[in-house]
């Protein structure tokens, strides 16, 4: 390709540059940030690569999974299964997590590309079911009630639970970067040229080679070990998983849907402002209890209502800006052919 | 006389649960240029569809280069040589006009076709390669539609009511682009409303009527009467 095609702007060059300065001021936290601020930035950098991820499947590939949280899940099991039947160092069992979540979603594919649209949904929801349930049955790792982290293992993590704290912080910043990372670098390269052809017009796109199926394949394959990675980080800041946390839909997919929603789908932006959304409003609401998740689901009906392509699609529109340079995007352009 | 390098025989295709097409023959020589007319709902689109895989059919019924492709996925059937343009242009809105015809490169068949050829031939499409696709004139996005198709070097290529909604004076550099395009053995089905201007870029030309081939003939020597007998089947 001789041709290259500029795509970043004034505004994305200032992001890049604020990104890196945030970057190094938020991998020193451990140095300037308390322990339960610590925490909860952990917290978030988890959330954002689970929205971020499901919002490569949803809103690129157009893979509306609902049952994202069998790999998360799975993720925390594998990493208690290995770290307390195996023996493998917690470090290294992260990885491994990944690797295990990427092999079992291979199968998982294979069946349910089979369905389509909301059908793909309920699938891959009863599929999260069926992992919970298996789970369940593990006497090994606690059955239904699940079982905690041996105090061994924790402590050959790193010396004293200020150190444990801070390793625990890096992994989740660490993952985060690496998840937008790798999103940015796949929407940029030639699947992601194919991904936003296919999102475009379907019809279209098969007519030019683009194999949807492969296509596909590949982003939920490389979603799953991802999420099943962020799943093992979750559960070594909880240090206790149960099949009910583990593969719990309202905390691993519907708090992640929202969040992707009212942020933006379909824009790298979008997770990231709606992550900083949902925390903020879990933080000053979270106190109330029910009234917390009332507002939850008042502001996603509004924002859905008022502003379709989420916070950052409004602030696009007025704006113009791009963080990620990525696309040069104009909407329209919806012509059906007949017969 | 060579084999044909598209032989359709006794195709029967459906659009949705509605049969378009019944009992259809027809082929394309190497290096020809066949024109395909006929009224609204005669069939011609799902001809199309049928040839680049989008509509799937019984194996035997399509044959290119002597395989059966009736049956293969549309990224299988583009990856043998045969490229749509398809009707209603459908170009990437959130790509630019480069990208558009990256898209249809990133197959990377051999061939003389390349981002550098396409700007020879629409000059236009350099000025504005950065801009969004859907920033263009109808008829500038109808050449990006053809660039894209043409990216991927294919061997046959379908061009679907390439002239539908766009101003005269756009038809004829379209159209004046065409013998560019074939002169170097590329074969090309040409599904046009405007009879004169299949006729006038074609060898041969067959009339559908209502799914089934009512005239076929050489587009030198074919009437307009016959034209006319077949098109509104009187």
């Amino acid at each position: 390709m001789t041709h290259a095609v500029t795509r970043s702007s004034r505004t994305s060059r200032i992001a890049a540059v604020v990104g890196v300065v945030l970057l190094l001021g938020l991998s020193a936290a451990p140095w300037w940030a308390g322990r339960a601020d610590m925490r909860l930035m952990g917290e978030i950098f988890l959330y954002l690569s689970l929205a971020t991820l499901w919002n490569l499947l949803a809103g690129y590939a157009g893979l509306v999974s609902v049952g994202q949280q069998a790999y998360v899940g799975l993720g925390g099991y594998a990493l208690f299964g290995l770290t307390i039947l195996v023996g493998v160092p917690a470090i290294w069992a992260i990885p491994l997590a990944g690797i295990i979540g990427a092999l079992v979603a291979v199968p998982v594919a294979v069946l349910i590309f089979r369905l389509r649209g909301a059908y793909f949904a309920i699938g891959t929801w009863v599929i999260a079911e069926v992992f919970r349930l298996t789970a369940a049955q593990v006497s090994a790792l606690g059955g239904g009630s699940g079982t905690s982290l041996p105090a061994d293992v924790v402590r050959a993590m790193a010396e004293g639970r200020d150190a444990r704290e801070a390793l625990a912080y890096w992994l989740a910043l660490g993952v985060a970067v690496l998840v937008i990372g790798l999103a940015f670098a796949i929407l940029r390269s030639r699947l992601g040229l194919a991904l936003t052809a296919l999102r475009d017009n379907e019809l279209a796109a098969r007519s030019l080679g683009i194999d949807i199926w492969r296509t596909k394949f590949i982003v939920y394959i490389a979603t799953a070990g991802l999420t099943a990675m962020i799943g093992a980080l979750i559960f070594i800041q909880k240090l206790r998983i149960s099949p009910d946390a583990g593969f719990s839909v309202n905390d691993w997919t519907a708090f992640v849907i929202f969040i992707v929603v009212i942020g933006g789908i379909g824009t790298l932006e979008g997770p990231i402002l709606g992550t900083l959304v949902f925390f903020a409003l879990r933080e000053t609401l979270a106190d109330l209890g029910t009234i917390y998740l009332i507002a939850l689901g008042v502001v996603a009906i509004v924002v859905m209502l008022r502003a379709p392509s989420g916070l950052w699609g409004l602030i696009r529109a007025r704006a113009g800006a791009e963080l990620f340079p990525i696309s040069h995007r104009v909407r329209g352009e919806t012509q059906q052919g007949d017969r | 006389m060579s084999e044909p390098i598209l032989a359709i025989s006794a195709l029967d295709a459906y659009y949705a649960d509605f049969q378009a097409l019944y009992d259809l023959s027809m082929h394309v020589m190497p290096g020809e240029v066949v024109a395909i007319i006929g009224a609204n709902g005669a069939g011609k689109t799902t001809l199309m569809r049928s040839v680049s895989g989008l509509i799937r059919n019984a194996p035997e019924a399509i044959r290119y280069r002597g395989e059966a492709i009736g049956a293969l996925r549309a990224d299988q059937v583009a990856a043998r040589g045969i490229a749509l343009v398809p009707e209603g242009r459908l170009l990437f809105p959130s790509l630019s006009v480069e990208e558009n015809l990256l898209i249809g490169g990133q197959m990377h068949r051999p061939g003389p076709w390349s981002l550098e050829r396409i700007y020879a031939l629409f000059p236009v499409l350099q000025e504005r390669r950065l801009v969004p696709s859907t920033a263009l004139s109808g008829g500038q996005q109808q050449m990006v539609a053809i660039g894209r198709a043409l990216m991927a070097n294919p061997d046959l290529l379908l061009l679907d009511e390439i002239s539908l909604g766009l101003a005269p004076v756009i038809i004829k550099t379209i159209y004046d682009a065409l013998p560019g395009i074939v002169e170097e053995g590329m074969a090309a089905v040409i599904v046009e409303q405007d009879i004169a201007k299949a006729l006038s870029v074609s060898s041969r030309v067959y009339c559908l009527q209502e799914g089934r081939t009512a005239l076929e003939g050489r587009s030198d020597v074919v009437t307009r009467e016959a034209i006319a007998a077949a098109y509104f089947g009187m």
